[in-house]
């Protein structure tokens, strides 16, 4: 590793927003401590952790996969959770292990995928004596089953590089059946490769195909959205410039996409921002990356020659590092009219910060214009003394109008609902 | 990998779980750690592990222990005979063997130092795969992340290969990511290297 102190100082001015200040010649050897030059010329670009500056700073951070086994009912981090005023949150389900994306059935039975477990379980409707719900898992030994569709009594699985369907679920939720396959047109990429899903307005199957990697200059079939027919084919791209989504949702009103995107890592503690977009223009639009994150910070190495201006811009910025993830609208009547058609976003938290950031659910609020009037936290807690109690991963509505959460941490599902 | 040697190795872990079977199938709650952990030392030794292909566990840190145990029950991960051991594993015995596992010793290279040629071409590795970044710098491993220093060299050699093949699904994909760029000369020389740490 050969020290760089030139480099490492543009990066730092760079970062802090002090470029217009011109050469700081005085800061050359402080800097060479703090902002060590990165590592990048010699690191596989494939590496998730390309672009990680050396340093011990730096070094002391890693992400941490939560454990395979679920949490005890009576441990989770219940009494630490806050929500506003006439709101209360309680346990729906425990015991799963992973818990990550949420998908329902009309008859209210709700199906979550797993990252690192490799099952997918079912949460039963009906409420047992302690007002929480029953699991069952319905299918195990898969691949990053990370993403859950249901549709017309069949219910899809994204795996890593394989979508299927099983065909009348709520009749078989006791195991066994064997899915259909639908797509497996998939990079098999284990960085960025864990999917979420979802079925849209259009009766089309949604897939996102995240960059294979932190920072670099993806292959064409990568960092993109695309949508393909139920039966899997007519594949076509509906957003490009796409880091890593694994989350997004119709907007009730006008039917455009919104989604997620986690930006990303070791430029700066505090950059860049990860992302909240709309698909207004499918198949037409250019959100980014690698060339421009958060829509005005041009990359340090892939940014030059362009101008964020080139890209679309996002509909609302979600905090650095926050691993912005599942989002829904909110199409209930349950909560007070302030939250029609808001979006409800989960952050899991980041790893590639200091201070810990994210670890809440976030509530984007819109405006008259059908833009984002304010962002602003919704259940809180999961963070506490910089280390977390629980982890939200994806949020859904239920289909009494109360807010569903999933926690991969703890593997729990809790229920947000108003009563006032 | 496994030469003859590894397989009486595989067949001397089964034996060892024959005898003590009885006490897997059912641990006691209270059961004081070398109890809890005779079946496990004797092929894993004490710590360090004298047992061609047969990873030493000393000081590894519970947290990864149980993803380990988890992957062997569900058989995500697949190595003769743990799938077998683990099978009726309920998730607090995998808490209870990865805690009484992490307080065995850590292992310890006894031999020679690395040569100042391997040192120097395996550091540049270390460097250029960013190994301590999720390791830390003494590559002793924290929460879900193992201990690999000082770890048994063609154990290591294994284990990278097959996160690279793919044939070993990390429990977190961490692994499989960065060792998809590894050549086979730096998965010699890696484990080489650590091993001797």
């Amino acid at each position: 590793m050969t020290p760089n102190p030139s480099r490492g100082l543009a990066v730092a001015v760079a970062c802090l927003g002090l470029a217009a200040l011109g050469p700081l010649p005085g800061m050359a050897q402080e800097t060479k401590a703090t902002a060590a030059p990165p590592a990048s010329v010699q690191v596989d670009k494939g590496s998730a952790l390309y672009g990680r500056p050396e340093g011990t700073g730096a070094a002391k951070l890693a992400p941490v996969a939560g454990p395979p086994i679920a949490t005890a009912a009576a441990k989770l981090p219940l009494d630490r959770l806050k929500v506003p005023d006439g709101f209360k949150v309680e346990v729906y389900a425990s015991g799963l292990a992973n818990a990550r994306s949420l998908a329902q059935a009309p008859d209210g039975t709700v199906f979550v995928g797993t990252r690192t477990v490799g099952k997918v379980y079912a949460v039963l409707p009906e409420a047992g004596a302690d007002g929480t719900h029953a699991v069952k898992t319905i299918a195990s030994g898969l691949h990053r089953p990370n993403g859950v569709a249901f549709h017309d009594g069949a219910l899809y699985v994204a795996e890593l590089s394989k979508i299927w369907r099983y065909d009348e679920i709520l009749k078989h939720l006791d195991g066994g059946e064997t899915p259909q396959l639908v797509y497996d047109d998939l990079p098999k990429d284990e960085a960025h490769g864990w999917k979420f899903i979802a079925i849209g307005p259009d009766d089309k199957l949604y897939v996102p195909v995240g960059a294979p990697g932190n920072i670099q200059l993806p292959p064409e079939t990568h960092a993109q959205i695309r949508r393909i027919d139920l039966d899997g084919k007519n594949a076509e791209v509906v957003a490009r410039g796409v880091r890593n989504s694994v989350g997004f949702d119709w907007n009730p009103k006008t039917k455009q996409l919104w989604f997620t995107d986690n930006g990303r890592d070791w430029v700066s503690e505090d950059i860049p921002n990860d992302e909240l977009n709309v698909v207004t223009d499918p198949g037409k639009q250019h959100f980014g990356y690698p060339f421009c994150h958060q829509g005005t910070f041009t990359d340090p190495e892939y940014g030059w020659g362009h101008s964020c201006s080139e890209f679309t811009a996002p509909a609302a910025l979600l905090g650095p590092h926050t691993a912005s993830l599942g989002m829904r609208f909110y199409t209930g009547t349950q909560f007070p009219d302030a939250y029609r058609d808001a979006i409800f976003i989960a952050q899991h938290g980041s790893w590639n910060r200091t201070t810990k950031l994210g670890g809440d659910v976030l509530v984007a609020k819109p405006g008259s214009d059908g833009k984002v009037a304010s962002t602003e936290p919704f259940l809180t807690g999961f963070l506490q003394d910089n280390k977390y109690v629980g982890r939200p991963v994806d949020v859904l509505v239920a289909k009494d109008g109360s807010l569903l959460v999933s926690d991969d941490y703890n593997g729990a599902i809790y229920r947000v609902s108003y009563a006032k | 990998m496994t030469g003859r040697r590894g397989a009486f190795g595989a067949l001397a872990s089964l034996a060892a779980v024959g005898m003590t079977g009885a006490a897997l199938a059912a641990p006691a709650a209270e059961a004081p750690v070398p109890e809890r952990l005779t079946a496990c030392v004797a092929c894993h030794g004490a710590g360090t592990s004298a047992t061609e292909g047969v990873p030493s566990l000393g000081a590894q840190p519970a947290d990864y222990v149980v993803t380990q145990l988890f992957q062997f029950r569900e058989k995500q991960r697949e190595a003769a005979p743990m799938n077998d051991i683990a099978a009726g594993f309920s998730d607090d015995d995998l808490k209870a063997y990865a805690e009484a596992v992490a307080t065995l010793p850590a292992p310890a290279w006894s031999g020679a130092a690395p040569d100042d040629a391997l040192k120097a071409r395996a550091q540049a590795i270390i460097v250029k795969h960013q190994c301590t970044s999720c390791h830390g710098a003494d590559l002793a491993g924290h929460d879900a992340i193992p201990r690999i220093r000082a770890q048994r060299e063609e154990y290591l050699a294994k284990a990278l290969a097959a996160y690279k093949s793919n044939a070993r699904p990390g429990y977190d994909p961490a692994m499989n990511e960065v060792a998809q760029e590894l050549k086979d000369d730096e998965i010699r020389d890696l484990a080489a290297y650590i091993a001797r740490l």
